[in-house]
């Protein structure tokens, strides 16, 4: 520890004036992308809120006016700064860039909006299950690269052991499945001390390649071990009552319910509970706990196990929540973009579920383009997801920092 | 309460730390443990407070014998440890690290931080620490945080409080503060076991000394009647010079001369603050200071290290600001560097590897392609022999020696060759008494010959033996410049602290 505080720091620091230039310049490149590509094409977009009422934005005049707007900021951003507003100037363009591309796919046209805003929360859910279980392992100084498997693993599990045993075994199934995994990850992290990067990839070879083994050798001939009915989406009294919210986010599967009350437990669990100082601890510098008598190898081991059957709900969703059935690699990165959740939402649950929503808003998008005709190829659209994540990880999350002791192995001596 | 430590032994691969180790401590009295670097101080400690299981002897508690299989064992038996490295989690404030562990709770399991901060406020106000429970620890002072630590322990109503080298990294005052929270806690009925190497320190607080050399104890001084000189040669096994022997300097011309200086560092903050001064051949001067005031920074601009964004450095009237290490190392400068194992050596290379490591590419040891390691060898036998490196071969690995040894080769590969400034950071941080002797004498040596020498330290009682010239920097700035032969270590302290002796203030 150095007390550096003596001397005189700038304001900003070098790393800071280099992502405010960058916000700079990415919001005068979607300026520019409004300009030329979203204006190209004239006629009204009707963004369809409820079944009585359209909302009609003409999407050339709208496109252009945005340009004009995200270039005058990126401008002021670029010579003046806008300090603490930035993040929020930089979401609300973001946002009404979403809406002008959308007026763009959608003119001479109209689709249904809130459905593309209940299909962002639904498709939400994995991600931000597995961000959670990334999350809990995180902060108690285990890094989870193995989300991905867990996803993967307990999706197999829910679908065989829900077609034989119905939707609740299946959970339980898929549970037990996620905390089997975990414990993987935990013995070889905790106990043996191997490199939880390397244990976590070899988690989700090991899960890709026994699932996709058994889905073709066993699933394709016994079909019967591989149908079910996915839970139905349930309205909440009252609540989904609410215009667009109402069918946004009460209704849903009791999964996004589960999502919802995950976050809720761990944001309050994390910062006003014992388990939560200790956990952070643990994450941040588990000898200062160690030595105050907190047994950290234990603490560790629970935590852990506790992430395996949160991203084991979080699998089952697929076959459970979803589609019915399981397939070859269905989750298809979903885990690490749940793991790009947990780093872009800074290891605090509230954060990882704004990420994996933008992620979601992100599959939501390319589900409706492809029914809309915009002649963009459908390999693009599909990539869009990931490409998201890349330009998040890569532009906005480099200053955010983890917890500290994530990685390394505890010894108590 | 009497706790005793009956026949401790305690075995690592290869060493034994502890050897049939005996100690009482008692309430109500400040017992001292010093010893070298490696003696088995801290490992004994960890015994102690349940880290380490002995492999043979007990632990005996009022008469009766306890074994403390974890710390949990030995907080609930009334032992509270104080460690070296700070056991605090940075990102939190005062009060949550003081009641990890012990967390008061509300309903459903909650963290009541509300009564935390209570508990905080009434333990720091009984013994006077002054401590703001909301405050985050790495914001704070390391003194500051070292109260938080004995907030911590107190909390626990420890009856025993063991001390791992408290003053190590403290400033002066900090350090006369820390003494008198000793003696609270002796009035307040607690035992005290104070850890240190520094002779000065146990003199001053203990009623007890107990000297460990090797694993053992080799004796229980008093005292009162016990002198520096009786204790070092305890703990070193033969007599020590403690006071640096050095003839009045002649200084010669200006060697180094440092103009407006400024070094910045990654996140952008100035850390070298316009610093001007020169150093002459023949003169040691000082820079002392508070860790992590730009002495690190300064240093890596003077050997090239790190690129300064102002001023100049030049040796011998030729600019060298934008030289690469190489060629300052070729006009005669030497570094020894603050930080042993990742600057000075190379853990992995044998000894004598690490010792030819800034002279492989000269002819004596290569012919441009081809090393010639029989020449390397001989070199390193040689130097090793001059420089009494205790090693078992110049081929084993350099990590696997001592820090003291460690520090000897480095002395040995800077100084060797003709030099017009020496510069040494740190030179005898985690080194024993015997080889810090050994390292003065040469700097001293290098002095004498006729070199220019820049010492930077944080051991005030080191930089103010060894130089001719005392300059002190506190943020970035240097804000003195003094003759250590009529300054006190006490006035040298307040500029270290930002502030100024009153009778400047007067004046």
């Amino acid at each position: 520890m150095s007390t550096v505080d003596a001397v005189v720091a700038p304001l900003i620091s070098a790393e800071q004036r280099k992502q405010a230039r960058s916000v700079g310049f990415t919001l005068v490149v979607l300026g520019i992308v409004a300009a030329f590509v979203l204006g190209n094409r004239p006629g009204d977009a009707g963004f369809k809120l409820v079944d009585s009422y359209i909302f009609v934005i003409p999407a050339q005049p709208f496109a252009r006016i945005l340009a004009l707007v995200l270039i005058a900021l990126g401008a002021a951003q670029l010579l003046k700064g806008f300090g603490k507003w930035t993040n929020v100037v930089l979401s609300i363009a973001a946002a009404t860039f979403v809406i002008s591309f959308l007026a763009w796919a959608a003119s001479g046209g109209s689709f249904s909006f809130t459905g593309m805003l209940q299909d962002t929360v639904t498709r939400s859910v994995p991600i931000i299950l597995g961000a959670i279980a990334g999350i809990l392992c995180e902060r108690s100084g285990i890094i989870n690269i193995a989300i991905e498997g867990q996803l993967l693993g307990s999706a197999f599990a829910g679908a065989v052991v829900g077609s034989l045993f119905g939707p609740w075994a299946g959970i339980l199934g898929a549970i037990a499945m996620g905390v089997g995994l975990s414990a993987i990850l935990a013995v070889f992290s905790i106990r043996y001390r191997v490199d939880q990067v390397i244990v976590g990839f070899a988690i989700n070879f090991f899960a890709l390649g026994l699932t996709s083994f058994l889905a073709a050798r066993v699933l394709t001939e016994h079909p019967d071990y591989n149908i079910l009915s996915p839970l139905r989406p349930i309205a909440l009294p009252l609540l989904s009552d609410i215009p667009v919210i109402g069918v946004v986010l009460f209704t849903q599967t009791l999964f996004a319910y589960f999502a919802y009350l995950a976050v809720a437990i761990a944001t309050w669990s994390l910062y006003h509970t014992k388990w939560g100082l200790r956990t952070r601890a643990i994450g941040e510098y588990p000898k200062a706990a160690g030595t105050l008598g907190v047994d950290v190898i234990k603490l560790r081991y629970r935590n852990v196990l506790i992430a395996g059957a949160v991203a084991g709900v979080g699998g089952a969703w697929w076959p459970i929540g979803m589609v019915g059935r399981f397939d070859q690699n269905i989750t298809n990165g979903r885990g690490f973009i749940a793991l790009a959740a947990v780093i872009f939402g800074r290891w605090h649950p509230v954060g990882a579920l704004s990420a994996a929503l933008v992620f979601g808003l992100a599959e939501a998008i390319q589900l409706k383009m492809s029914n809309l005709d915009t002649g963009i190829p459908s390999e693009f659209l599909l990539m869009a997801p990931y490409l998201v994540t890349l330009v998040v990880v890569a532009g906005f999350v480099g200053r955010s920092r983890g917890p500290k002791a994530a990685g390394q192995p505890y010894d108590a001596q | 309460m009497q706790l005793e430590l009956r026949g401790i032994t305690k075995r690592f691969p290869g060493v034994t730390a502890n050897d049939n180790v005996n100690l009482t401590l008692k309430t109500g009295e400040v017992l001292c443990l010093i010893g070298e670097n490696g003696a088995g101080k801290s490992t004994l400690m960890n015994v102690l407070y349940g880290m380490y299981k002995p492999d043979e002897g007990k632990i005996v508690l009022d008469g009766e014998s306890v074994v403390f299989t974890s710390p949990a064992d030995a907080i609930a038996a009334g032992i509270g440890m104080v460690h070296q490295h700070f056991m605090l989690v940075p990102v939190f404030t005062v009060a949550e690290n003081v009641v990890l562990g012990v967390e008061p709770t509300g309903q459903f399991g909650s963290l009541d931080i509300d009564k935390a901060r209570e508990m905080v406020r009434e333990v720091s106000d009984r013994y006077n620490l002054n401590l703001d429970p909301d405050a985050i620890i790495e914001d704070l002072p390391v003194g500051v945080q070292q109260r938080v630590e004995i907030v911590k322990v107190l909390l626990r109503d420890a009856k025993v409080v063991v001390f791992d080298e408290p003053t190590a990294v403290l400033t002066p005052k900090e350090i006369l503060e820390f003494f008198e929270i000793v003696k609270t806690l002796i009035a307040a009925g607690r035992g005290v076991v104070f850890i240190t190497h520094k002779l000065k320190e146990a003199l001053n607080v203990a009623d007890r000394i107990a000297v460990l050399r090797r694993g053992q104890v080799v004796g229980e001084v008093d005292p009162k009647t016990a002198s520096e000189s009786q204790i070092a040669e305890m703990m070193v096994g033969r007599p020590v010079r403690l006071i640096v022997d050095k003839k009045p300097h002649a200084p010669g011309e200006v060697v180094l001369e440092v103009k407006d200086l400024s070094v910045v560092d990654a996140d952008g903050r100035t850390m070298v603050d316009h610093v001007s001064f020169n150093v002459r051949a023949g003169e040691v001067v000082g820079i002392a200071g508070v860790q992590g005031n730009g002495q690190t920074e300064l240093v890596d601009a003077l050997t090239g290290l790190r690129n300064s964004t102002r001023g100049s450095v030049a040796l011998d009237r030729q600019d060298i600001t934008s030289a690469s290490p190489r060629v300052r190392h070729a006009k005669g400068i030497a570094h020894i560097p603050e930080d042993r194992q990742r600057q000075g050596l190379v853990g992995g290379l044998s000894v004598a590897e690490n010792l030819v490591l800034t002279r492989y590419h000269d002819e004596e040891f290569s012919n441009g392609i081809i090393m010639d390691w029989p020449a390397a060898h001989r070199a390193a036998e040689n130097l090793i022999a001059e420089y009494d490196v205790r090693t078992p071969s110049p081929d084993v690995e350099a990590s696997t020696l001592s820090g003291g040894n460690q520090q000897k080769v480095i002395v040995a590969r800077e100084l060797s060759r003709p030099l017009r400034l020496s510069i040494a950071a740190q030179p005898t941080r985690g080194v024993d008494v015997g080889s810090i002797e050994y390292i003065h004498s040469r700097i001293i040596k290098e002095r004498d010959a006729g070199t220019a020498v820049l010492i930077v330290s944080t051991e005030l009682d080191e930089v103010m033996a060894l130089s001719d010239r005392l300059l002190v920097m506190y943020g970035g700035k240097i804000v003195a410049d003094l003759d250590p032969k009529v300054t006190s270590a006490m006035d040298v302290g307040l500029y270290m602290a930002g502030s100024r002796p009153a009778s400047t203030v007067n004046a």
